[in-house]
């Protein structure tokens, strides 16, 4: 049994723990409000320029000479797989979740016998990838200086994305982020990019038709690689608030662990320094009683 | 009946600006200036650097973006656009920034012809502020 003086040392090595993870949460807690905040005014861009698209290409006409970041290459066999994660970690299952997703996706294409490029966003995703996918990362972007998301780094990726489609050097995109859907849940998202899917435009089919200044095609080929760098800024705000929240509710568990085990360590320690003082106290009977 | 429309400026991060009493906009559209008025034809454009003047009763207001789109429909006018600023706010630095900025890309060898057009626009632009 450890000794009294062991005992104490642990409860305070873990109280000064549970310090830690508490300013942690706070901070996080803190950071989450802002994150939510700017993911919450940054969607209606994103919904308008997907109005603006589906209005546009339920329009066009000439479905055959489609600008190609519509249609796609024509081709299914190359795949380009944006991963997003965090720069940081300790923040739950923020990471392993995004990573778990991709690799299952990764597992499903290579039984299709696709070919796989990948690019990863952040570095813990790369970290995680690094092992088993190593040589199917054709690059890795991290943003550790730039403290909040921000448009020009979403446009940085999106203009890497489509240098690389028009290069003809993959086939098809898809982003991977963590939509936000509250603290505690976040949801693993796979999001194809190019080409983009529309199917979901059945509703309300443009019943006024628009008046195009210039034509359709231009205004969609100046379109598109736009609505590319909203997606990814979409992901990138959806992705900051999820691993504040995530991490929130990581550190509200440590936190709550930490308490548990001060206590558990409490009464052990209470126990042990009462069993000291039993056993001094027979001594000194057994000896007054001897005499 | 009133002549007041409804505009909204958005850009990614936020929305820029909401009003509802807009009477008159003119935006700096690819293929010349366009004035939108209530009941104007529901029309998708795209923006070249240029000035978006708002009227309305609380005052006109002037803005510089260098891109967006534009859409009218129902009499709800909604331009997105990536950089947009207040010409209030758009001090000289500032101006001499974003002047000092595009010539440095004008001055690109490889640059497109579109892009090349754009970058004059915006030049020209900015200069005539000043």
């Amino acid at each position: 049994m450890a000794s009294l003086d062991d005992l104490k040392k642990r409860i305070a090595s873990v109280k000064s723990t549970q310090k830690i993870t508490k300013a942690m949460k706070m901070v996080a807690a803190a950071k989450l409000r802002r994150a939510q905040e700017s993911a919450e005014k940054g969607r209606p861009y994103s919904e308008k320029m997907n109005n603006i698209i589906l209005n546009l290409s339920s329009g066009i006409s000439d479905k055959e000479n489609a600008p190609k970041l519509l249609s796609g290459s024509g081709k299914d066999q190359i795949h380009l797989c944006v991963v997003m994660t965090s720069d940081r970690g300790l923040c739950g299952g923020f990471n392993s979740n995004i990573i778990k997703k991709a690799k299952s996706y990764f597992a499903k294409l290579s039984d299709e016998g696709k070919e796989l490029k990948i690019i990863t966003v952040g570095s813990k995703g790369n970290d995680q990838l690094k092992r088993a996918y190593g040589d199917k990362i054709i690059s890795h972007i991290s943003f550790k200086e730039s403290k909040n998301a921000n448009y020009f780094d979403a446009e940085k990726v999106g203009k890497m994305v489509i240098e690389k489609f028009e290069a003809e050097e993959f086939d098809v995109c898809t982003i991977f982020y963590n939509q936000f859907k509250n603290v505690i849940t976040q949801i693993p998202q796979a999001q194809q990019i190019i080409p983009l899917n529309v199917e979901n435009s059945e509703e309300d089919k443009s019943e006024d038709s628009y008046e195009f200044e210039p034509d359709e095609d231009e205004i969609l080929s100046n379109l598109l690689p736009k609505n590319i760098s909203t997606q990814i800024f979409k992901a990138m705000l959806e992705n900051s608030a999820s691993e504040q929240g995530s991490r929130m509710s990581a550190m509200d568990n440590a936190t709550r662990n930490a308490g548990e085990m001060v206590d558990k360590l409490t009464i052990e320690y209470n126990r042990s320094r009462q069993a000291a003082i039993t056993k001094e106290l027979i001594e000194i009977i057994s000896g007054a009683e001897s005499l | 009946m009133s002549e007041e429309f409804k505009i909204e400026i958005v850009n990614p991060e936020k929305s820029f600006l909401v009003k509802e009493d807009a009477s008159e906009v003119v935006v700096p559209a690819f293929e010349g200036e366009m004035g939108i008025l209530k009941d104007h034809i529901s029309i998708i454009s795209f923006l070249k650097p240029g000035i978006i003047k708002i009227l309305s009763k609380s005052g006109d207001e002037n803005y510089y973006v260098e891109d967006g789109i534009v859409e009218f429909k129902n009499n709800n006018l909604s331009i997105l656009t990536s950089s947009i600023f207040n010409l209030t706010d758009l001090d000289k630095s500032k101006q001499q920034d974003l002047l000092k900025l595009a010539e440095e890309e004008a001055g690109k060898p490889d640059i497109s012809d579109q892009s090349k057009y754009l970058v004059d626009q915006k030049i020209e632009v900015l200069r005539s502020l000043n």
